[in-house]
């Protein structure tokens, strides 16, 4: 529940906004100990107002500073300065193909598990043991997820999803990290579709019921796509834990900054071979990577804070969609 | 709740059965995965336990000499090594942990009461969400600025040379340690924290702060003692979430603490803040090329499985935290 409440739980606004209590009396009659909260809770106001702005202005300079449109269409390159190391279109692509991996397993997980959790239910013992599951999966440090899969996917049994050379499997893939990536959205889709159909009134279902329809297709019908506000919510959030999580992508993608693929056919020789996404792009180009190259760690920070800046307008809008649909 | 209808006949299941058999055993599977990751995890961390006993958790010798010994002992045809003293990389991850959720808890709380009720209008509209964007801002972004930014300002300035030499043989200060740790995983982590404390505050009742305000109590009081007191739930909620990220926080810690089993000293003085250490999570991320060896594997799921107790251990703190406040009727 409190995964989602970073941005999904906020809260209706009271129907007609109270008007602000007047200020009759100025601060200076407060006590001292009153006034002295007052103006640290205006001092640490304002300084994180100037860090924030610090932070996303800085980013915002070095970034447009350094990032141009063909760093978007290069394949990055081996080399020891900024002009040799090209751009970062591999990256990219990886991003999108381990967050398309990970949504298509989490999302439709997510949602049935929400659905049963909230809809059916039954044994409650299992949807107590299921919600603190949920749970416990949001507090899982990824990087345990990560040495998990490490080992996991290097069973012989799976290695259809990545290399095998001299019946060693390699155990890194984008399959590998795609569906371990899925296990730190699925919470924050779980959470997010639940509260979603808990919000929907009772009378909504009973209506549904009342002409005739089945608990299968009010769900499907009436109840999901009332839900859709925090589907999409959920989803966004999601999309923005699997894009920025790194500790992941590190161990259970490789290192090779290119897309290597596994050989086979064209499209299932890249999953199942190794790459890199934005993330651990800048990690390599940070300075305490292998690459070390500042700029071009700079611009692709740029490019991920502008798709996480996407994910999150997404995620307002529809909150705010969704705010505007109440239920009487 | 309503009566089953048979929609097609013949098979004996309703749709609705189905569908309900169908999720449920979608939702054991999760469930079951997870039992397994659990259990898999303490398995393959059980010899490491087991051959250290509780001097696990203890100190002694020099970690990162003992990672090695255990590493090279998957080669060597003769006995595994799995004699480890994992304190230094305890203490990093307590400490920078514990400092900066300190740190940020009391800040956030500061701050999101001014987010939500004193800040000027614009501005609160500017904030929610900035802090929301904050949030989601993935951590590596935060590290690579700590790295280029405070780890520079920190070596280069704060560190004097006299200071660096007095401690050469052991340990380098040159920015990377304890006091950039705290500092970037704070501005990670108080972003979380404000959106959830932010959200727990708004959602107190309206006509509760007019009431204690209709009584004369003044703006602040009113809100620190009414809106504060009530949105318990979410401050808790908020600092278990803020303090499992930066519990698990690997990528960002191995860039900036400086990657040294050191256990920095409070006893140093001043350069206490200054020196390097590793922590739990980030240890995992530098050696998980070394998976082959089997004891370095038993002796890194170890490691997770501690971070995975931790997790648990918080995430049950909370909810134990949060029972005796349910009857306030406002559950974050």
């Amino acid at each position: 529940m409190s995964a989602t409440a970073l941005a999904t739980a906020a809260p209706p606004d009271p129907p007609i906004a109270a008007p602000p209590p007047r200020r009759c009396d100025s601060s200076a009659s407060w006590r001292l100990s009153d006034r002295l909260g007052l103006a640290v809770a205006w001092a640490l106001g304002l300084f994180f107002c100037a860090i924030t702005a610090a932070i996303v202005i800085y980013l915002l300079l070095e970034g447009l500073k350094y990032v141009s449109p063909h760093l978007l269409v290069t394949h990055p390159t081996a080399g020891f300065s900024e002009s040799q190391t090209g751009g970062f279109l591999d990256p990219m692509i990886g991003t999108a193909i381990v967050a398309l991996i990970a949504m298509a397993i989490a999302l439709p997980v997510g949602i049935s598990t929400a659905v049963w959790l909230s809809e059916f239910g039954r044994p409650t013992a299992l949807a107590r043991i299921v919600e603190s599951t949920v749970e416990m999966l949001a507090g899982t440090p990824s990087i345990v997820l990560a040495l998990f899969g490490a080992i996991v996917f290097e069973s012989p049994v799976l290695g259809f999803l990545s290399q095998t050379t001299n019946h060693i499997v390699l155990g890194r893939s984008f399959f590998a990290a795609g569906a371990m990536l899925s296990l730190v959205g699925l919470p924050l889709v779980v959470s997010s579709v639940r509260e979603g159909l808990q919000a929907i009134p009772s009378h909504v279902r009973e209506a549904s019921y009342a002409v005739g329809k089945s608990k299968t297709a009010t769900t499907r019908r009436v109840l999901l796509p009332a839900a859709r506000p925090s589907v999409i919510t959920g989803a966004m959030l999601a999309l923005g834990r699997v894009i920025g999580d790194t500790a992941i992508i590190l161990v259970l993608l490789g290192s090779t900054l290119n897309l290597a693929g596994a050989g086979g056919a064209p499209l299932l020789s890249t999953l199942r071979g190794q790459g890199s996404t934005m993330t651990s792009y800048i990690y390599d180009n940070a300075p305490t990577g292998e690459g070390n190259q500042p700029e071009k760690a700079y611009a692709a920070a740029f490019v991920l804070l502008v798709i996480v800046l996407v994910l999150n307008v997404v995620v307002d809008f529809t909150g705010r969609r969704a705010r505007r649909l109440q239920w009487s | 709740m309503q009566e089953e209808i048979p929609l097609e006949g013949g098979s004996g299941w309703s749709q609705d059965q189905r569908a309900e058999l169908v999720l449920g055993a979608l939702v054991c599977l999760v469930v079951c995965l997870l039992a397994a990751m659990l259990a898999f995890v303490l398995h393959e961390a059980w010899p490491s336990f087991s051959h250290n006993g509780l001097s696990w958790f203890g100190n002694g010798g020099s970690v990162d000499n003992q990672i090695q010994a255990i590493f090279t002992s998957g080669d060597v045809k003769g006995a595994p090594v799995y004699t480890f003293h994992a304190w230094p990389l305890l203490w990093s991850t307590i400490i920078i942990t514990g400092a900066a959720v300190l740190i940020a808890f009391v800040s956030s709380l500061f701050v999101a009461v001014f987010v939500v009720e004193f800040a000027p209008d614009w501005l609160k509209r500017v904030l929610e969400p900035v802090v929301r964007l904050l949030a989601s801002v993935p951590s590596v972004v935060y590290g690579l600025l700590g790295v280029l930014i405070l780890v520079p300002l920190i070596g280069n300035d704060l560190i004097t040379q006299q200071e660096k030499v007095s401690v050469n043989p052991t340990i380098q200060l040159s920015g990377y340690g304890l006091l950039a740790a705290v500092l970037v995983l704070t501005v990670m982590i108080a972003p979380i924290m404000i959106a959830v404390f932010a959200d727990g505050l708004r959602a107190v009742p309206r006509n509760w702060l007019e009431g204690s305000l209709a009584l004369g109590i003044n703006q602040w009081r009113t809100f620190w003692h009414v809106a504060v007191r009530t949105a318990r739930p979410a401050l808790i909620a908020g600092t278990v979430l803020a303090t499992a990220r930066a519990l698990g926080e690997s990528v960002m810690l191995s860039m900036v603490s400086g990657g040294v089993g050191f256990a920095p000293n409070p006893a140093d003085g001043l350069i206490f803040f200054f020196e390097p250490s590793r922590g739990l999570a980030s240890t995992i991320l530098f050696n998980t090329e070394e998976l082959d060896s089997p004891p370095m594997k038993h002796t890194l799921y170890a490691i997770a499985a501690v971070l995975l107790f931790s997790a648990v251990m918080l995430s049950f703190t909370g909810w134990a935290a949060k029972q005796p406040m349910k009857r306030y009727g406002m559950v974050a």
